[in-house]
This record gives C-alpha cells, sequence and structure tokens, in this order.
C-alpha cells in the first residue's frame, strides 16, 4: 500500500483517472463498436445520413424487423464457407504451437545447460533471425516449394511457420530453463541419469509453466501471421487471416462488406478469450524478455 | 553437457532454422542476381509470290524448354538492384543533374518506387518509436496509481489492441475512419467539409496509419514499464522524496533511469517491428498513398505474374536495413561478450 507522503494530490488524482479512462475508450470502443455494428446491415454500419443509426439499427429494423440480425455471420461462415479458414487455422495453430515446442524446449534446454561459447553465437544468430522480416524470407521459399510441388498446402506452412517461430521459442525457453537451478539435472545425472534421462524426469515435470507461456505466444504467432499465410497457401487451403484479406478484395464491390465485418469479429473472439484466461501468462512473457535485457 | 549430447539435443531446432531461415536467405541473394529469361525469339523468312519477308516470331516450346531447363533465369549480377524498381541509378543521377533546388530533387525521388517506399518506412517507424514509448510509459504510471483491484481490468483491455492480429486491427480502424464511418463522420463534422475523406489524402493517411502503429503498440511498451515499475525500490523514492524531490523530478530522476534498459529494449523490438510496416498498409488499403519494402515484396509476389527476381532484391535491401537498425546492439554485445571473457 502506498504510504501517505506517496499520496498523489488530488489534481494529479483527477488527471491520472481522465488519462486512464480515456486510453480504455482507445483501446476498447472500436472492438465493441466492430462487435455491435457486426449484427447490423451495411447502410447502418456505414452510415451517411446518421450516425445514430449505427447504435439503433434503423435500417436493420426496416429490413429485418428487429434491429439485430445474423445475415453478415450467415453469409460469411455459410455461403462463403468461412468454417473451412476457422478449421485451417486450428490445425495450423495446433501443429505450430506442438511441434515448435517440443523442437525448442530440446534446443533451450540445451542452450542453457552448456557453457562452451558457440552457444553465445547461436543465440545472437537466434536474435539476428528473429530480427528477419518473415516477408524477405518468402520470396526465398517460392522457386524451391514450386519445384518440389510442395506449394500451397498446409504441412508445407506448418512447417515454415515452426521455423519462423523457433528464434523467439529459443530466447524465451533459454531464459526460463536458466531459472531452473542446475543442481536438479547434475543430481540426477550423479545418480547413473543420461542427459536424456535427467532432462525427461527431472526437468520435464517443473518446465510446465515456461512451456505454456512460450506456447501461447508460439500461437499467436501463427494465429496472427499474414505474409507467410497469404504467400504459402492456396485459396483452397487459407487459413482465416488471409481469407479475410481476400473477402476485401471480392467484396466492396458486391457490397458486402458485412461479411468481412463479421468474419473479422470472428477471428477476434478467440483472442479476447486467450487474453482473459492468460492474462498473466502474457504480461509475464513479454516481460520476461525485458528482464533478461 | 558434452558436445555430443548438445549436438543431438540442438540438432531439430537447429535443422528446422538452417533449412527454413538460412537456406532462403541464401536463395533470396541468389535469386535476386538472376533476371527470368527472355523470350526466345525466331526470325522465319517467309517467301511468297510476292517476294520475301522476315517475320520475328516468339518460339514457345524453345522458351519453354530453356525457363524449365534453368529455372533460376539468366545471371545479371546486380543489374536488378540497379534498375528503376529499386535504387534506380540511372534516374537518381539524372534527376541529381536536372533539379535546380533539393526540393525539386527529393519532389521527383519520390515517385521512384524505392524511395517512395523509404521515405514512408522511415518516416513511420522514426515517429512511432518515441511516441510509443512516451505514451506507454504515461499508461505504465497511471496504471501504477490505481488500485489493485483495478489494475487487473485495466490491463485485460489494454492487452487488446497489441494481441489482435494486425490486419484485423488495422481493418477495425478503416471501417472507423471510412467517410461514413464513426470517425470519419466526426471528422468530417468537425472540420465542415462534406468532401473530406482521409482516403483520398495521401498526408492524412499516413497519420491514420501512424496513430494505427502508436494504437498497436504502445500497450507493449506499457506492459513492459509497469512490470519494470514493479521492481522500483522504494528506498530510493523515499529518499528522493526527503531531499525534496517534486513527483516530476522523482520521475526525472529516479524512476527513467530505472527504465532506461527497458526503453532499450522496447526501442529496439519496435525498431525492428515497425520496420517491416507492411499488414496495416494491405488493412488500411493504403497502397495509393503509403508503400513500405514489406509491402514492395508482398505485391511483386502475389500478382498473375510472380516477380520473384524483383522480390527477392528488394529482399536483400530489407534485410541490409534490417542489419543497419540492429548492428549498435550486435557490436555492444560482442563488446560485452569481449569484455567478459578477457
Amino acid at each position: 500500500m502506498a504510504s501517505r507522503a506517496q499520496r498523489m494530490p488530488a489534481g494529479l488524482r483527477l488527471l491520472s483517472t481522465i488519462f486512464i479512462v480515456i486510453w480504455l475508450i482507445l483501446a476498447a470502443f472500436p472492438f465493441l463498436w466492430t462487435l455491435w455494428g457486426s449484427f447490423k446491415v451495411e447502410l447502418d454500419f456505414f452510415s451517411i445520413a446518421d450516425w445514430t443509426n449505427a447504435i439503433t439499427g434503423k435500417n436493420t429494423e426496416n429490413t429485418y424487423g428487429r434491429p439485430f440480425t445474423g445475415a453478415g455471420y450467415y453469409g460469411a461462415w455459410v455461403t462463403n464457407e468461412f468454417w473451412e479458414n476457422v478449421i485451417n487455422t486450428f490445425i495450423v495453430c495446433f501443429f505450430v504451437v506442438c511441434t515448435s515446442l517440443t523442437i525448442g524446449t530440446l534446443g533451450g534446454y540445451a542452450l542453457s545447460r552448456s557453457g562452451f561459447r558457440y552457444v553465445f553465437w547461436l543465440l545472437i544468430l537466434a536474435l539476428i533471425f528473429r530480427a528477419m522480416p518473415p516477408i524477405t524470407l518468402v520470396a526465398g521459399y517460392m522457386l524451391p516449394f514450386f519445384e518440389w510441388n510442395v506449394w500451397g498446402i498446409l504441412p508445407t506452412t506448418i512447417i515454415v511457420l515452426v521455423a519462423i517461430n523457433q528464434p523467439f521459442t529459443l530466447w524465451m525457453l533459454h531464459s526460463f530453463f536458466q531459472n531452473i537451478p542446475k543442481e536438479l539435472d547434475e543430481s540426477a545425472k550423479v545418480d547413473g541419469c543420461t542427459q536424456f534421462q535427467a532432462f525427461r524426469h527431472v526437468i520435464i515435470p517443473v518446465m510446465w509453466p515456461g512451456v505454456i507461456t512460450t506456447g501461447l505466444f508460439s500461437f499467436l504467432l501463427a494465429y496472427n501471421d499474414f505474409a507467410v499465410t497469404a504467400m504459402l497457401l492456396s485459396e483452397s487451403n487459407r487459413t482465416m487471416v488471409p481469407q479475410i484479406a481476400a473477402f476485401l478484395g471480392t467484396t466492396y464491390t458486391e457490397g458486402n462488406v458485412m461479411f468481412a465485418v463479421a468474419a473479422v469479429v470472428s477471428a477476434t473472439a478467440p483472442l479476447f478469450v486467450l487474453v482473459m484466461f492468460f492474462q498473466r501468462q502474457i504480461v509475464s512473457g513479454l516481460t520476461a524478455g525485458a528482464v533478461k535485457g | 553437457m558434452k558436445h555430443r549430447t548438445f549436438f543431438w539435443f540442438f540438432l531439430p531446432t537447429g535443422l528446422a532454422m538452417l533449412l527454413f531461415i538460412a537456406m532462403p536467405i541464401v536463395s533470396v541473394v541468389t535469386q535476386s542476381m538472376f533476371a527470368p529469361h527472355e523470350a526466345v525469339l525466331e526470325t522465319v523468312e517467309n517467301c511468297g509470290p510476292f517476294g520475301c519477308q522476315t517475320e520475328t516470331t516468339v518460339n514457345q516450346d524453345a522458351t519453354r524448354a530453356l525457363r524449365d531447363a534453368e529455372p533460376l533465369g539468366r545471371f545479371v549480377g546486380l543489374d536488378i538492384y540497379f534498375d528503376r524498381g529499386h535504387l534506380a541509378v540511372a534516374e537518381v543521377s539524372e534527376l541529381w543533374s536536372n533539379s535546380e533546388s533539393f526540393g525539386g530533387f527529393f519532389d521527383r525521388l519520390g515517385n521512384l518506387p524505392f524511395y517512395r517506399a523509404m521515405s514512408f518506412t522511415l518516416t513511420y517507424t522514426f515517429i512511432t518509436v518515441p511516441l510509443i514509448i512516451g505514451f506507454g510509459l504515461l499508461i505504465a504510471l497511471a496504471v501504477n496509481s490505481l488500485h489493485r483491484h483495478l489494475k487487473g481490468l485495466v490491463i485485460f483491455f489494454s492487452l487488446l489492441p497489441m494481441i489482435v492480429t494486425p490486419i484485423i486491427g488495422a481493418l477495425i480502424l478503416f471501417w472507423m475512419i471510412d467517410s461514413r464511418g464513426i470517425i470519419g463522420n466526426l471528422i468530417v463534422h468537425l472540420s465542415g467539409d462534406p468532401q473530406l475523406s482521409l482516403k483520398a489524402s495521401t498526408p492524412l493517411m499516413w497519420i491514420s496509419i501512424i496513430i494505427y502503429g502508436i494504437w498497436h503498440s504502445a500497450p507493449f511498451a506499457f506492459v513492459v514499464f509497469y512490470a519494470g515499475l514493479q521492481t522500483l525500490p522504494k528506498d530510493q523514492i523515499e529518499a528522493a522524496q526527503i531531499d525534496g524531490a517534486t513527483r516530476l523530478q522523482q520521475i526525472r530522476y529516479v524512476v527513467v533511469p530505472h527504465l532506461m534498459p527497458l526503453v532499450t529494449f522496447v526501442s529496439l523490438i519496435k525498431l525492428m517491428d515497425n520496420f517491416r510496416v507492411f499488414e496495416e498498409i494491405v488493412g488500411f488499403n493504403a497502397q495509393a498513398h503509403a508503400t513500405s519494402l514489406s509491402w514492395i515484396i508482398y505485391n511483386d509476389l502475389g500478382g498473375e505474374t510472380r516477380q520473384l527476381s524483383s522480390a527477392a532484391a528488394t529482399s536483400v535491401m530489407t534485410i541490409i536495413g534490417v542489419a543497419i537498425l540492429l548492428s549498435p546492439v550486435l557490436v555492444r554485445t560482442w563488446r560485452d561478450f569481449k569484455g567478459r571473457a578477457h
């Protein structure tokens, strides 16, 4: 609790509260607005005559008899088969998270337990790879993938996303493993375990908090990726994000922008749930890298 | 850990990075030095009753055979880097000798795609990063003074702009600033100009994208600084108070120096991330007003004719740009490392 001397003067307190309220509105209002608007018709969501239409849903009521309509969602999910993209996204995310955690845990553990000089260089190399914009690598994938005939399918994209994920995963898990005392696995080795047995029986049971946090960030990277999925997936295998981008190309002319609005809300919903349940892990993950510097 | 054990533990992740990050970089560099084959031309002489005519046609079979045999294309060295779509050396030197003033020179330089992209990328990066840090610090200080029951809720809502898919966040804002959307409507109302459209004006589009960039990244800075504030030693603040420091002085001389390493960390990460600005441009549909190097690559790769070589050359230049941004950190780490070794 703040001491009496730390307590703010009333004026400053008011100012700070106003600032927080303004920030909260800036942060949350666009999402609420779009969520609300996604149940309206286009004439209400984009209203030239009167902006209050978007709240009351006047035109929606004229068309459907109710101020809310699920027409946008129906059009996106059923008519445009957005559910296929949703399934693709979850396939990609699931396999990316599992694979990158498996190989990243092994690598991160090795980096944290080896004192040789090359560990430093490997970490620096990973940092450089982390800085590389994924889109620059895509130009390098295209030709070989066309030649081998593996362009456009989900497994290729999954492997590429896993690889792009690795530098970050390694850094994070490296710092988590460094916080697990070395004595744990060393005593297991003294008792006659091999390094892998020590890892399997001593480290794996205690590593889950770090692994879950890292997994969250792998998930976010795979879920939010646009550069790789847009370039490496064929039209029939698209995940949600490139599909939404593709909606825009066609729907602006058809006047069906509400499909895209509904799809955007559908794609944001899982992220909301994620933040709600894993807020603590996300915050600790963001700061883990920072504190290590 | 023995070298051997290390090798086996590190092999899967090392292999993944080697095959899908290191090799593509090599592949991109190679590709950027090869241009697509030109069509194979044939000259055929047709002799008819009215004399002979020579005709030049494209030999489709020969062209396809050549393209299949050498998919990379023909070696052109650094030509692609210097052509009009990239560094445009010839055009720039011509502009230089023809322009009377610097202003005119830079004006026309902005018509060349590479320089147009660079001007937006650099403006975007160097305007957003300081504002993200400043705004993030303000939010962190304000949230830190809140009652602890409220903190969790505020952090939840603050995380949303950061966690949302960049292109989706950009779309949500784009729909709001549409001249028929709520913010667009408000702006038209405030300015009193019914014709005003954010989409049609280059400066307004730049400002919109920059505001979006701050909205998207400020939460990251906020969370990092907020965590830093939790480790702020109480006795230092108390000592400053006893010495009679005002609240502003406490922040200036105690809090900010304590957070300085984190400021470096945030600015480094955000410099790297904002240099690759790209999804924002797609989401805002702003390519007529603002492009970036990443967007040029995306555009080259995406169209009907996939211009691999051109995209590869831009990629190499982007990588060089990132390397320049990253070099101070690398030099510093190298010095630390050498200092430790001795």
